[in-house]
Order: C-alpha cells, then sequence, then structure tokens
C-alpha cells in the first residue's frame, strides 16, 4: 500500500472508538449485585434471554475467522474452503439435546466451567486439569486467528508496523476487564449490524459489478484450471477430509470453553433449543461470505504482499468507496473483538477454577477469585498478541483447525459424560494422553504444499493427515482430530473394560441422573449459583468428593 | 441422590428427554456429510453450481429440522406453571442458601 486512506481510516477508528464506549456502559447496563463475584464477572449472571444469547453465541461462533480465513482459504483453494458451510449446518442439530443437558447440570450443581462439570461427575481432579489446560491451551490459538483478523483489516489500511495492533487489544483488554461478560454481550449486537451491512451491500453490489454470479464461477474455474490445483468443486481424494473436517470442527465447536460460557449464560433450556434452530441464519451469511474469494479471484484483486488473509479487505476496497470500506473494516474488527473478550474470559474462569483455586490457593476469597480470574484473561490475551507477533501463519485457519484438533481430546470426558459414568476416570486419562499424542504426531507430519505440488515446509502444514502416512494404499487425506478423536475413543473404552474387570475404584459420581433434566423452575436449579461465598459449597467445585455434603 | 454434594435446594422432578421427533436432528447431521452426493456442478442454479447452492439448502434443511424438534418437544405451559408452583412451595426448600450470600 501506498498511502492511508484518511476516509477509511477515521470511519474505522470512529466505530472503534464507539465499542468501547459501548463495552464501557456494559459494565452498568443489567447489572446484578455484584460485579466482584467470578459468576456475574464471567457469566454475566446467567440471565441472558434468547435473543442476548443468539448474539452472543453467534458473536461466539462467527468470528473475525469466518470473514477473513474462510473466504482467504475459498480463493487459494476454491471448494475445500466451503467446509464452514456443511459444519455450521451439522453443528446444531449435532448439540441440541446435548448442551441442554449441560445446562442443566451445570445449574443445578453451579458448574461454570466444563473442568467442573467433569471434576464432580467422574470424580477425578486429574481430568478436570486435562480438561481445563485443554480448553486454555486450545482457545490461545483462537483468540491469535481474532488478532489475524485486525491485523489484515490494518495492513489493508496501510497502517502499518506493530503498535495499532497492541493498542486494539489494550482497548478490548481494558473493558473486558471492567465489564466481564456483559461487554461482548452488548457489542455483539454493533458486531452483527454491522456484519450483516457488509454481507448484504457486498452480495449485491459485487456480483454486479463483476457481471454477475456465473461470471464469478466461471472466472474462478478458470483460474483453478490454469494454476493445476483447488476447483469449484472437491477432487475425489478430498472428499472424505471436507466431510470429517465439517463433522470434527462441529462435534469441537461446543467443547471449547467459550461456547459453554455463551451456552450457561443463557436464561433457561427453552432459550437454548430456540437458539439452535435460529443460529444457523449466521451460516447463511457464512455461506456468502465464503464465497467473496471466488468474488476476489473475478475482480483480480491481489492481497496485501503475499498475506492471502488480507484478500477480502482488499476486495472491499477494490469495490466500495472508502467511507464503506471502512464500514466493512470497522465490521470486521469488531467482528474479531467480541469473541476474544468472550474467549479469554472463558479461558480466565477455568483458571481460576480449575487451576488456581484448585492447586494454588483452595481458601481464595471471592474477591481474590474474580481478581485472578480478570488477570488471568489479560495474561489469555497477551499470550495471543505474542503469538500474532512472533508466527506468521500463512493460511490463519490451520490455527483454528489445530486447536481443533486439541480440543476434541476432551469430548470422551466432557461430552459422552453427560450421558454416561460408564467410561473410567483412569481410562478417560489414558485416552486423553494417546489421542492428543498422535494428533499432535499427526499434524507434525502435516506438511504444506505449494500451488505446484512443492513442499513448502515439512511439518505442521495443516490438519489434513494423509492416509497414505498409514500404509494406506490411498491419496485419501482424513481430519487429523478425526482421527485422533478415534484412537481417544478405543484407547478409553479398551482400558475402561480392564478397569472394570479389575475392579479398579471409579469415584463418587457428584450428580445425580435428575439433574440433567433440570428445568429453570425447579428447586434445585440455581438462578445465580454463588459457589465463591463462604458457604460450604466453597472449595472444590460443588459436588466433588472431597466438599463436605452441606 | 449422590451421597455427597446433595443437590443445594430441593429435588428436580424425573423428566425424559426422549421424544421420538429427536430422530429429525439425525437427517441435518447426515446428509450434508454424505459429500458425493453433491459434488457435482449441475445443475446449475442462478449461475451457482449445484456444490455450493445445495449447501445453503442445508442450512434451511437445518432450521427446518431444529425448528420443528423445538417446537414438538417444548414443554407446556400447564407444565411450567406446575414446575413453578412446585418450586413456591416452602417445603421443597429448605435453606435459601443462594439469596443471602
Amino acid at each position: 500500500m501506498d498511502g492511508v486512506d484518511a476516509v477509511e481510516v477515521t470511519i474505522f477508528v470512529v466505530f472503534f472508538l464507539l465499542v468501547t464506549v459501548l463495552g464501557f456502559v456494559a459494565s452498568r447496563w443489567r447489572r446484578g449485585a455484584d460485579l466482584m463475584h467470578l459468576d456475574e464477572w464471567g457469566l454475566g449472571g446467567r440471565s441472558f434471554g434468547s435473543w442476548i444469547t443468539w448474539f452472543l453465541i453467534g458473536g461466539d461462533i462467527y468470528t473475525a475467522y469466518t470473514f477473513v480465513a474462510v473466504p482467504a482459504l475459498v480463493f487459494g483453494a476454491g471448494a475445500a474452503g466451503f467446509f464452514a458451510v456443511p459444519y455450521t449446518v451439522v453443528v446444531y442439530p449435532l448439540i441440541f439435546l446435548v448442551v441442554i443437558r449441560l445446562w442443566s447440570v451445570s445449574h443445578v450443581r453451579g458448574f461454570v466451567t466444563p473442568a467442573d462439570f467433569v471434576r464432580s461427575r467422574f470424580d477425578s481432579p486429574t481430568m478436570a486439569l486435562l480438561v481445563a489446560i485443554t480448553g486454555i491451551v486450545a482457545t490461545m490459538p483462537y483468540i491469535a486467528l481474532q488478532l489475524v483478523g485486525i491485523e489484515a483489516v490494518l495492513k489493508t489500511m496501510g497502517v502499518t508496523g506493530q503498535w495499532p495492533i497492541i493498542a486494539a487489544f489494550l482497548i478490548l483488554a481494558i473493558y473486558t476487564y471492567n465489564s466481564g461478560l456483559r461487554a461482548p454481550a452488548l457489542i455483539a449486537f454493533v458486531k452483527d449490524v454491522l456484519i450483516y451491512l457488509t454481507i448484504i451491500v457486498a452480495v449485491i453490489v459485487i456480483p454486479a459489478k463483476l457481471g454477475g454470479w456465473g461470471a464469478i464461477f466461471g472466472a474462478a474455474d478458470d483460474t483453478f484450471t490454469a494454476a493445476g490445483s483447488g476447483g469449484l468443486t472437491l477432487a475425489p481424494a478430498g472428499q472424505l477430509q471436507y466431510a470429517t473436517l465439517a463433522l470434527g470442527s462441529a462435534l469441537a465447536l461446543f467443547l471449547y470453553p467459550h461456547s459453554i460460557t455463551g451456552a450457561l449464560a443463557a436464561k433457561n433450556r427453552d432459550v437454548l433449543k430456540r437458539n439452535m434452530s435460529a443460529l444457523p441464519i449466521y451460516s447463511l451469511a457464512l455461506g456468502f461470505i465464503a464465497l467473496l474469494g471466488f468474488m476476489a479471484i473475478a475482480a483480480g484483486t491481489t492481497p496485501v504482499g503475499t498475506d492471502a488473509n488480507t484478500i477480502v479487505p482488499r476486495l472491499f476496497q477494490d469495490m466500495f468507496p472508502s467511507w464503506f470500506a471502512g464500514i466493512a473494516f470497522a465490521a470486521v474488527g469488531i467482528g474479531a473483538l467480541v469473541p476474544a473478550a468472550i474467549m479469554s474470559i472463558a479461558a480466565a474462569n477455568l483458571f481460576t477454577r480449575n487451576i488456581y483455586k484448585e492447586y494454588l490457593k483452595k481458601d481464595a476469597s471471592p474477591a481474590q477469585e474474580a481478581k485472578v480470574a480478570k488477570l488471568a484473561s489479560l495474561v489469555v490475551k497477551l499470550g495471543a498478541v505474542a503469538a500474532i507477533l512472533l508466527i506468521d501463519p500463512q493460511f490463519s485457519i490451520d490455527l483454528q483447525l489445530i486447536g481443533g484438533v486439541i480440543i476434541l481430546q476432551t469430548l470422551p470426558s466432557v461430552a459422552i459424560g453427560l450421558y454416561t459414568r460408564w467410561l473410567h476416570r483412569g481410562a478417560l486419562i489414558t485416552g486423553w494422553v494417546v489421542g492428543m499424542t498422535s494428533g499432535i504426531v499427526m499434524l507434525y507430519n502435516v506438511p504444506r504444499i505449494g500451488p505446484d505440488g512443492v513442499v513448502l515446509r515439512e511439518h505442521w502444514g495443516g490438519s489434513a493427515f494423509s492416509l497414505g502416512k498409514l500404509g494406506l494404499d490411498t491419496t485419501y487425506t482424513v481430519y487429523a482430530g478425526f482421527l485422533a478423536l478415534l484412537v481417544n475413543l478405543l484407547v478409553t473404552v479398551a482400558v475402561t473394560f480392564v478397569l472394570r474387570a479389575m475392579n479398579v475404584e471409579d469415584g463418587v459420581d457428584g450428580t445425580s441422573p435428575t439433574d440433567y433434566t433440570a428445568e429453570r423452575e425447579d428447586p434445585s436449579v440455581r438462578d445465580l449459583p454463588d459457589p465463591l461465598s463462604d458457604e460450604p459449597l466453597a472449595g472444590p467445585p460443588p459436588g466433588s468428593a472431597a466438599a463436605p455434603g452441606r | 441422590m449422590a451421597s455427597q454434594g446433595a443437590p443445594p435446594a430441593g429435588v428436580a422432578p424425573r423428566r425424559s428427554d426422549r421424544s421420538p421427533w429427536n430422530w429429525l436432528l439425525v437427517v441435518p447431521i447426515v446428509v450434508p456429510l454424505l459429500v458425493p452426493l453433491y459434488n457435482h456442478r449441475d445443475p446449475e442454479l442462478f449461475g451457482w453450481p449445484f456444490f455450493y447452492w445445495v449447501q445453503l439448502v442445508f442450512v434451511a434443511l437445518g432450521v427446518l429440522s431444529t425448528g420443528l424438534v423445538y417446537r414438538a418437544t417444548r414443554r407446556s405451559s400447564a407444565d411450567r406453571a406446575a414446575a413453578r408452583r412446585a418450586a413456591d412451595a416452602p417445603v421443597t426448600r429448605p435453606a435459601e442458601q443462594d439469596g443471602e450470600r
């Protein structure tokens, strides 16, 4: 870029400031008794109705990565990048019945994190620690991905250097520190309005300028044919990868601590169920966003330098007047802030509840706990900033896919645990270790292959693991996370059989069957559970064997 | 009932999330994963290859199935009122432990 467009930058900055002000106002909005309590800060007091939940979970799931990385992938690889659509179609029916069970048991027992649940259900502090660490580690690349989104916009606007991205995240850090989950819930409105506006305009204006959808797909087809890679449909060997990636990502989505935070903040089970059928509206938008990649091909858009992530911002710059490009950029930027805020809060909850309070300071007061959570959320964000400044991800989507491989390893304990306690805690730990190891080994063995078939990098080149490496005579690839999860499940089941046969102690279930179907009106359900007070429930997460019964 | 970590206040009635309607959820999970069925260009619609437009149709399929299941399995208002009455009955609430803090 030769210069900075003043109009673009001004509009972007104005919206950013507006959002910052909203973030500060949020600390007063629908405020509960005391923000100094972790429940209040980290779960918004658990009182969100249908609309806010829709915006909040939507803000969680449809992030800057959808706006920047998915079209970048479609731009580079064609059909394979469209996996984000089946992924977000499959996810809601898949978790429809699961997430309400989690809601119920959490509201009866006062669980704030998935690790709280695992600790109580399987009577295993070790497995809970593993779930907490997995959640924190998997969230970091996801936050980093949001930073990549903001970075792409700033680069396109010609703002260079590293300070703008640091400044953006300082703002985010300060207001999440102040307002907790309220800040992202409130600015999620602004984010969605801006994003829908941008998409609607883009879908009408850009195809009209480029000569219609037929011309767009035609140009993309010609480009892929000439390049000899990618294409408008999947190569036969890529179909299995496409399906396993969609399914694997869907299974992973609601294991992420931030998705669970969003879901637990819902008012009741009906709100969640209704949302499961309303959330796919975002997926429709996502389909159009993905196709921005083809529009960029047809328009002959070139990225800034070699950074493919700038392709959508560059397309907006080419197609829109500066003032509207500024609005579109603000949409991407704010679209990155909302999930980043929720993610860092969720990671902080995990650290505070399941590491700090469990292992470091068992007698922490509620105020201490809330303070540690706030500090932890700052540290997580700083970690993500550092990650982005140090590494240079070519296709940033890989960051999310790698996070997915990791988080999927908590599925047996978190998701299957909601249905059965048959899996033995020792087996869950073994399965996690083996699954995680095999997942990482597979990721290590994925080469990054350039457009002309040259190996650009030997290792860590994505998440499409070639089945040929297992000695199978095939060119098919499969999502590494999916394969690693299968390994994990097999090991967990096998070891469970062994441990059960040997009659190894498997602890006491801290939950009861009726917990999983509890409704808001039930006497056992807490509106605003307060596990942090000086009540007997304080100490280890409620329901664990170590907790003194009331 | 678990011996330790007893429920906070009162007991939830036995319920079930089971319903034949839930089988409807299988459709939008399975169909989008059958990639070979839609990995073609034809028939095109408004210039869109089949691969792309049909996956947007899947979105509608998902909304329809989950929406139907939600409607069919939603608790009736009578159920909810009964639960609320039970919750308000003073006997079932031994301690208002969340209230005081």
